[in-house]
């Protein structure tokens, strides 16, 4: 490992670090735009400059230098200072001075250094610069005069996203980033671009002059749009959530999030169930809780045990917890979380998770996907995909033709061929040394999981276990430990014949299911599973309250409560909690905390810290499948109650998914 | 230590520089090029380097890096999958250079031979040369060339009948003066923007299409079999020490016969003037300041000049440089501010835009130059100006952002009073105009 000395001080480096790496390992700060750790290194802002010797006798840009043995690096001396300062001048010459009506204004790397790095005056007193603005989507507006050609965002879309569709057009002055036509990003992920952006040129466009960042809260979260578990920042400003921001985790997301998790936020305050609805005569009226509960009770109490409970797909462990408390209180242990009808075998966990660690997906050298879209149902999993057929991964995928930002060789889509793979497949997945197999909701969907199993072999080694299955519902994993599975999914629910059945924010169960039944709706949007409900229950959104969640691979993670429900709605166990007194048989805990802990009592592995240790271990199943499979989602925009209530969300599907184009009104 | 006396005509490598004879396979190889090709390549790889290295042959491209050594830094075993490749700069761009053009309409036989040899001595799989937008007719001579040969066997395989495999490839630019610049070169020829890269890694390492490539100046190639043929001591019995051989001299400007000549180097500007320009239109104390290497060098005002010996180092005493010795000659006439400004300009719109100082810097100091050529400042402006000149040089990627700087430091060292007194004229102005 190279020694290099820093400002004096002596430091080892990881081999293959740059200066700028050395310099952070020893506590020097390094101004940069351009750089950043996840893209390539573009070297071009010239801010990280720094004096090295050996080298030539001026200032070497630190990004872009590899840390040599023995190598000086000063950071404090005056021809650094003066070589920063000239940069910063530069930078800030055609820089508007817009920064108070400036979104960025208050979180942006330009500002920030050029408090260190800045004059105090101009000397520049020639016209600035003015740049059109540029047509880069639904999400992000841009504001090009600010853009200082750092390209960062260029990189992103390149590398990480895989939508090589921003570059820079003509040169010197005149360069301009550009989404050349001016079509809108066709990635899931081009939220990002706001956040890698040094200065307010690409910013959310949802969010526009809504609030300032140190107006807000910040609480920490975890995202349930999708199964990966991705952690987010909420950043909360009295009664809302102002925006959605991605957490650093190496091990799930890294530092990115997708536009789903990012701009479903305007939803949490519209189509809110803020009140208590009872169905008279066909029609709902409002109600107070008190009329609300007592009809609930007076229902729980005639269904006796003829009592079920159907999760949705945004829940945490607690409240499925609660109200698998309540129905074990009426001795009924009716529970489902796959709404959709999904029912493949729940002996082993072990066989319905990713067993692979996401973070490990990016070094797969062979990859089989089986009807699933990554980029639809986890495109968090899909960008780690991405960089293993970077590296020169070769991906194989068994389902109709999509567009994964990856080069993909497409097997076909009958389910037959899990057992015979084409040579060339099967040859590759058999040299590989860490092959990799995701078995997606379409797979799981057509029972193909047992033919899986029996083909998992060549995936699965000494220090290796490439079999992964894929859900797209950030409750399934924590519904699973809990028991909301029958046997034969929801089917076996409809055949118990229910009194009562508890809507848990289910909002995709198919229209006529349980028409006998009195339904009870317990969730946060006015959507489907509300306008078939008998009594609707107003209680919190999942930014509402403190949750745990499990993601695909059993990584076990809280989220906090960052606002309060609007209007009457509370949170979900409390509704349990109350009914179960009226009903004689109270819940044993009246406290959130108490609640958690009766649950870790009862499933301990919902205490864990990190991934559940859960052992491999494949159930013997049915290992026919055929026929043609197809993908869960069909609209990556619109696939929960709170999506579908988001303007921003429809505006994207309508965009994205559907094609329309929107002009923008004439300035 | 060699002698600077004039070139005499048996010592000139270009002979058919101003193009009075053909430029055909025919024609050349009665010049002497292809003799005998495959016997020089005999001498082997590294022993035509060693001889490169001891002829002295600096790059005839500007920087002026020993060619020899930068031969040497190429990989003796190329990896598999990781070839050798020359590329040969024919992006000749520079305001004032000339010569590479010469070479490729009247001697291009000269350059791909040249190729050959070269590439041999780097084993090279392939050249490409890249040959600026603008040449069409230069583009088409070469290819003429570069066909002949492969018809005669010169090139393709068993190149020569030397039993070597070389291809030569011709590439036309978009006409971008940064793509003369190496690794905007590559980038260029690999089909993306020309902006340059960062180094290290240097091109030796990984350069055109990340395989190990050298970049010289179609002046380096071409004298390169002439060199083998008459041996390093002869090339290197020209100039002064560590600047020795013949060079193309590109004389343009206020003389009273511009032309491009080969010459011995470090002969006195005087002497290059007088023999082979007819001398300085209006005499030599009408003599105002000379550009001695192309529009990226600092001038050299007169009374400096005239007896200075046009070489790396001679002018680089001078702080200024030989460049591609494109010398661009400015009487009194001349109002040398806006000659500045008008190559200022030319940076501001060749600048790539990829790194900040340059981009935005160049622009500026257009803009401020403007200004100062008619008087709309103070004198607080010129040091300003020379301030981001400072700031530019030395911080950018690629040697443009110096290329900008140094004529305007230049402007500034030794025509500062010819500035004030336009700043001192027009503040007169003003204030009369404000009565």
């Amino acid at each position: 490992m190279p020694k290099v000395t820093v400002d004096g001080v002596e430091i080892e480096v990881p081999q293959g670090a740059t200066v700028l790496q050395a310099c952070e390992l020893a506590g020097k700060e390094i101004p940069r735009f351009c750089y950043h750790e996840r893209l390539s290194i573009a070297g071009n802002c010239r801010m990280c400059l720094v004096e090295v010797a050996p080298g030539p006798p001026k200032p070497q840009a630190s990004c872009a230098l590899p840390a040599a043995d023995g190598q000086t690096i000063k950071t404090d001396t005056a021809m650094v200072k003066k070589a920063r300062e000239g940069v910063m001048e530069f930078l800030l010459i055609n820089h508007p001075l817009d920064c108070p009506i400036c979104d960025q204004g208050g979180e942006c790397d330009l500002q920030d250094q050029a408090m260190a790095y800045g004059r105090s005056y101009s000397r520049y007193d020639e016209n600035k610069r003015a740049v059109e603005d540029k047509y880069m989507g639904p999400v992000i507006k841009t504001s090009m005069t600010r853009c200082i050609q750092c390209t960062r965002c260029i990189r992103f879309a390149d590398e990480v996203a895989g939508t090589p569709e921003i570059g820079m057009l003509y040169r010197g002055e005149d360069s301009q980033i550009t989404s050349y036509l001016e079509r809108a990003l066709t990635s899931e992920l081009s939220g990002n671009l706001a956040d890698i952006c040094p200065v307010g040129a690409l910013l959310q466009r949802p969010q526009s002059f809504e609030s300032r960042p140190w107006e807000l809260r910040k609480v920490p979260a975890i995202d349930v749009m999708d199964a990966v578990g991705s952690n987010i920042r909420l950043d909360v400003r009295q009664r809302q959530v102002m925006r959605i921001l991605p957490r650093t985790n190496d091990a799930v997301n890294e530092e990115w999030i997708h536009d789903k998790t990012r701009h479903h936020v305007d939803a949490l305050v519209r189509n809110r169930l803020d009140r208590p609805w009872i169905r008279e005569n066909g029609k709902l009226r409002a109600a107070t809780w008190n009329e609300a509960l007592e009809a609930f009770a007076k229902q729980l109490k005639s269904a006796g045990k003829k009592v079920a409970a159907i999760a949705g797909d945004l829940l945490d462990a607690e409240t499925m917890y609660a109200a698998k408390k309540l129905l074990a209180g009426q001795g009924s242990k009716l529970l489902e979380g796959r709404q959709t009808g999904l029912d493949y075998d729940v002996s082993s966990l072990s066989a319905l998770r990713f067993n692979t660690p996401i973070a490990d997906l990016e070094n797969a050298d062979a990859i089989l996907l089986v009807g699933s879209n990554p980029r639809w149902e986890a495109p968090l999993v899909n960008t780690r995909l991405r960089k293993a057929a970077r590296k020169g991964a070769k991906v194989f995928a068994i389902g109709p033709v999509a567009d994964l930002a990856f080069p993909v060789t497409w097997l076909g889509d009958d389910l037959k061929l899990i057992g015979k793979l084409p040579k060339e497949a099967a040859d590759a997945i058999a040299k590989a040394e860490r092959p990799v197999m995701i078995v997606g909701p379409g797979a799981l969907g057509k029972g193909a999981l047992g033919a899986a199993l029996k083909a998992s072999g060549p995936f699965i080694k000494t220090g290796w276990n490439g079999f992964n299955t894929l859900h797209i519902s950030a409750a399934r994993m924590a519904g699973l430990i809990l028991g909301y599975a029958q046997k034969g999914g929801i089917a076996d629910i409809e055949a118990a014949k229910p009194e009562l059945v508890l809507l848990l924010g289910a909002d995709e169960v198919p229209d006529g299911k349980f028409d006998k039944a009195f339904k009870v709706y317990v969730g946060h949007h006015g959507d489907k599973g509300a306008k078939q409900a008998d009594l609707v229950l107003p209680a919190a959104a999942w930014s509402e309250k403190h949750g745990t969640y499990v993601n695909i691979e059993g990584r076990v993670q809280r989220g906090e409560r960052a606002t309060f429900p609007p209007g009457d709605a509370r949170e979900d166990w409390t509704i349990f909690r109350a009914v179960s007194d009226l009903t004689g048989k109270p819940l044993p805990f009246d406290r959130f905390d108490q609640l958690r802990a009766a649950m870790v009592a009862d499933h301990p592995e919902l205490g864990t810290d990190g991934v559940i240790d859960w052992k491999w271990s494949a159930p013997k199943l049915d290992a026919k499948a055929e026929g043609p499979v197809g993908y869960a989602i069909k609209d990556f925009y619109l696939t929960n109650a709170i999506c579908r209530a988001s303007p921003t969300m429809q505006r994207c599907s309508e965009e994205l998914v559907h094609g329309q184009s929107f002009l923008e009104a004439a300035e | 230590m060699g002698s600077v006396t004039p070139l005499s005509d048996k010592d000139r490598i270009f002979t058919n520089v101003y193009g009075y004879q053909s430029a055909d396979l025919k024609a050349a190889q009665a010049r002497g090029d292809w003799d005998k090709t495959a016997d020089l390549m005999k001498i082997g790889q590294d022993q035509i380097i060693e001889i490169i290295k001891a002829s002295g042959l600096r790059g005839r491209g500007g920087a002026g890096f020993p060619t020899g050594l930068k031969w040497s830094f190429m990989p003796r075993e190329p990896k598999p999958g990781k070839p050798n490749f020359l590329v040969i700069n024919a992006d000749e761009s520079e305001p004032g250079s000339c010569k590479d053009r010469e070479i490729l309409r009247h001697d291009p036989h000269k350059l791909v031979e040249g190729a050959l040899i070269a590439g041999f001595a780097m084993r090279a799989r392939a050249g490409y040369i890249y040959v600026r937008g603008e040449f069409i007719r230069e583009t088409q001579a070469l290819e003429k060339a570069v066909a002949e040969a492969y018809s005669a066997g010169l090139l393709g395989k068993n190149a020569a009948g030397s039993g070597y495999d070389f291809d030569l490839f011709v590439h036309r630019g978009a006409g971008a003066y940064i793509c003369g610049e190496e690794t905007a070169m590559l980038e260029s020829l690999e089909g993306k923007q020309g902006k340059p890269r960062l180094k290290p890694p240097f091109p030796a390492g990984a350069g055109l299409y990340g395989c190990p490539t050298t970049v010289n100046n179609v002046e380096s190639i071409a004298v390169v079999p002439t060199i083998l043929r008459r041996g390093a001591a002869w090339f290197a019995g020209f100039g002064r020490e560590k600047n020795e051989g013949t060079k193309l001299f590109q004389i343009s400007g206020h003389v009273n016969k511009p032309c491009v000549v080969e010459e011995s180097m470090s002969i006195s500007f005087r002497e290059l003037i007088d023999i082979h320009a007819g001398g300085i239109r209006g005499g030599w104390d009408n003599l105002l300041a000379v550009i001695p290497g192309g529009s990226s060098v600092p001038l050299v005002p007169a009374a400096q000049i005239m007896d200075a010996p046009m070489d790396f180092d001679g002018l680089k005493e001078l702080g200024s440089g030989l460049g591609t010795a494109a010398v661009i000659v400015m009487d009194k006439s001349t109002d040398i501010v806006r000659a500045i400004s008008r190559i200022s300009y030319f940076y501001k719109h060749e600048s790539c835009g990829q790194c900040t100082p340059c981009r935005e810097g160049t622009g500026w100091m257009w803009r401020t130059m403007e200004r100062l050529r008619e008087g709309d400042a103070t004198s607080a402006t010129i040091d300003r100006l020379l301030d981001v000149t400072k700031q530019v040089e030395g911080h950018t990627i690629c040697a443009l952002g110096d290329a900008a700087a140094w004529p305007i430091q230049g402007l500034i060292r030794h025509f500062r009073p010819e500035l004030e007194r336009r700043i001192a004229e027009r503040g007169n102005e003003t204030l009369e105009a404000a009565e």
